[in-house]
């Protein structure tokens, strides 16, 4: 009798491909592709590595960018206003060196945020494996990588060995059935899943997000959604690549070329769960049911349509979630049972790994364009890598940016959280196309809440959270 | 690493949900390239007026800051404790504060890791039992200590007993205090024969030159 092999789920079929052994404890060896450092805490992975006198296994295999401390105003140098943030920048440079390991630095023309550089440089590919001591990491999946953040020890660990232990997630598959309306975007599709499942829902699973929706969705949006997997707890997200991503990449710096790009292809075309692969969980969601998402609290999951209501803590069908309602309340300012919209902001954000790449701010500028920012609003603009930026400035999108009075920064993290020692002032209130409404994420005392490029663009104009699809026709 | 075999210590709640590793140590906060110094700005933002990490300038309402849990060395927390960004700085400030284990119902995955590695004991237990301990060391949390016995993996606080899971392999390494490089560095040659095959099997992926160990 012949036993069929049971079939696998994409993110098993890579995992298998790099399994270097199974461990005693039921862990697996994995082989580590591809190592992204930045200074923040790939410095620290460095300086361990150094001090233990040991090396990067594979150089090849190793980059590292600026992006968490580097300042990112015109004209910047290594000087930045993180308290100590010089010594970040150049201990991370001389390691780098001292290492052989890829580097863009500040001004090199490859510079930017991390997730961002290792896919438009194809440095990540479908079917490889990825770390990077940045919980973020998982935005690869967007491509097809099995790509994890890990901490800096964990990180050292892959630059010594090439290779990492993990238990392997459990499986779950995510559909995104139905049309997405008009101008809903990834961002809104992840904030969405997150305030319905709760931003444990993940925990413990890799997550593979499929369905109709998905595969409309492009590249950049698929790194948009992947990226906020870790805001769900995830291990990671991960898209089945597609025709979409081999176009994407073809041509790419580090992408392969020649026969090894047509034999890259035929691997990443065997690239999907198998039919009768198994999951642990399954999420059915219809994308017709999703509106522009907003956050109102300080987790992700604190997050509504932009046509509800803020939540009532006496409502909470838990009493912890009700206490944590209220906290986040009080902290943010703003009382239960009132719209979201229509809420005075002092400040708007674009940028981070979650949207700042080009078709992020070609969406915000469609909005901006001929309007000005309302009076007060401090507004600014950090595109995600310094190619973003002048494929930008090509289009002339930094001019409608920098009209209608948004400031047009150098790539980095930038306010997301405080990188390059800024902050918004205590007390404000900011839109933002960032991943994290944490406390004092964006400045102590700051009150952050999330959205698309479009809702922070439409906002910005407004001076207070704007539905775009009714902006001016109140 | 540090070892963890046993300890006792006075233990402060704080049961949030979702303590992200921003709440643990705020980005600015992360002054030198050094795992080292960091206790004083361990919860930066919520044990500080406005966040100024300054001494004087204590919040009293914050648990850490007051009297009856002076010392603390155990921290008992809500459920995805630890999660958010990857830093390894909110282990190193915690471990610094002089935090030897935290108990919560769950943890962010990459903050877990990040404990295990830096001899910090991760110990999940449901958050009814939590709710339980903090009951009983409320009234008098100097006098009501927790005992912690990794062995045996089990918490203990006057006269009650809890069993909590952890893998074997992080049990490990944490009773012995064993470095998870060293460990993989001696399997070189088996990993070296998986690199020499998939070069075979995905040359597209290796990047430069013949990348074996010398």
């Amino acid at each position: 009798m012949i036993h069929q092999k049971p079939g696998l789920t994409l993110f098993e079929k890579i995992w298998k491909d790099h399994t270097v052994a199974e461990n005693d404890d039921g862990s697996s060896l994995i082989y580590i592709d591809r190592v992204f450092l930045h200074e923040r805490t790939g410095s620290l992975a460095l300086s361990g590595l150094s001090a233990s006198d040991r090396t990067t296994k594979n150089p090849n295999h190793v980059f590292c960018t600026m992006d968490h401390i580097v300042d990112t105003t015109p004209g910047r140098g290594d000087d930045t206003q993180v308290p100590g943030g010089i010594e970040f920048i150049q201990v991370t440079r001389k390691l780098a060196h001292q290492e052989g390991i890829t580097l863009f630095d500040l001004n090199n023309p490859r510079q930017g945020i991390s997730h961002v550089v290792a896919a438009e440089q194809g440095i990540a590919l479908p079917g490889c494996t990825m770390i990077c001591p940045d919980s973020h990491t998982c935005t690869l999946g967007g491509i097809g990588a099995l790509a994890t953040g890990v901490g800096s020890s964990d990180c050292e660990h892959a630059l010594a060995t090439e290779t990492l232990s993990f238990f392997k997630p459990r499986q779950m598959r995510i559909n995104f059935s139905g049309q997405l309306p008009l101008g809903v975007t990834a961002k809104d599709m992840m904030l969405h899943l997150i305030a319905n499942e709760s931003a444990a829902g993940g925990s413990g699973f890799a997550v593979e997000f499929a369905g109709p929706a998905i595969a409309d969705l492009e590249v950049e949006a698929r790194q948009t959604l992947c990226n906020m997997a870790v805001e769900f707890s995830a291990f990671t997200g991960i898209v089945a690549p597609d025709e979409k991503v081999i176009t994407y990449l073809k041509d790419k710096p580090y992408a392969p070329k020649g026969q090894e790009w047509d034999q890259a292809v035929n691997y990443w075309k065997t690239l999907k769960s198998d039919v009768d692969a198994s999951f642990d969980a399954e999420i059915d969601i219809d994308c017709t049911d999703i509106a522009p998402t907003v956050t109102w609290g300080t987790s992700p999951q604190h997050a509504i349509s932009i046509d509800d209501k803020i939540p009532d803590p006496k409502q909470a069908d838990d009493p912890a979630d009700g206490d944590a309602i209220s906290r986040a309340l009080d902290y943010i300012g703003l009382s239960p049972g009132r719209p979201i919209s229509g809420t005075p902001i002092q400040a708007a954000f674009i940028g981070s790994c979650t949207n700042s790449r080009l078709s992020d701010l070609r969406i915000a500028a469609d909005i901006l364009k001929g309007k000005s920012v309302a009076p007060g609003i401090r507004a600014i603009c950090v595109p995600g890598s310094s190619q973003v930026k002048r494929k930008a400035e090509k289009e002339g999108l930094d001019v409608i940016f920098k009209q209608s009075g948004f400031e047009w920064r150098e790539s980095g993290c930038s306010l997301c959280f405080y990188a390059g020692g800024e902050g918004f002032s205590p007390g404000d209130r900011i839109i933002t196309t960032t991943n994290r409404n944490f406390e004092g994420r964006q400045g102590p005392m700051t009150r952050s809440h999330l959205a698309s490029p479009a809702t922070v663009a439409a906002s910005a104009i407004e001076g207070c959270i704007t539905d775009f699809r009714t902006q001016g026709a109140r | 690493m540090k070892k963890f075999t046993t300890h006792s210590g006075v233990a402060a709640p704080i049961l949030r949900i979702n303590i992200d590793t921003d709440a643990i140590i705020p980005s600015r906060e992360m002054k030198r390239v050094s795992r080292k110094g960091l206790g004083a700005s361990l919860f930066a933002d919520w044990r500080y007026e406005n966040g100024v990490v300054q001494q004087g300038n204590e919040s009293p309402d914050f648990v850490l800051n007051q009297p009856a849990y002076l010392n603390a060395s155990i921290l008992l927390a809500g459920q995805n404790m630890g999660c958010g960004s990857s830093r390894e700085f909110a282990v190193w400030a915690l471990t610094d504060f002089g935090i030897q284990a935290v108990i919560a119902p769950s943890f962010g995955a990459i903050f877990y890791l990040n404990c295990v590695r830096n001899g910090l004991l991760p110990i999940i237990l449901d958050a009814s039992t939590i709710n339980d301990i903090v009951a009983v060391i409320d009234q008098d949390p100097q006098a009501t200590k927790i005992a912690i016995d990794l062995k045996q993996s089990t918490v203990a606080v006057s006269g009650q007993q809890y069993t909590f899971k952890i893998e074997a392999s992080y049990q490990k390494l944490l009773l012995e205090g064993l470095d998870p490089i060293d460990l993989t560095l001696r399997r070189t040659q088996s990993i070296d024969q998986f690199i020499a095959k998939d070069r075979l099997k995905r040359p597209w992926a290796h990047l430069g030159g013949p990348a074996l160990s010398q």
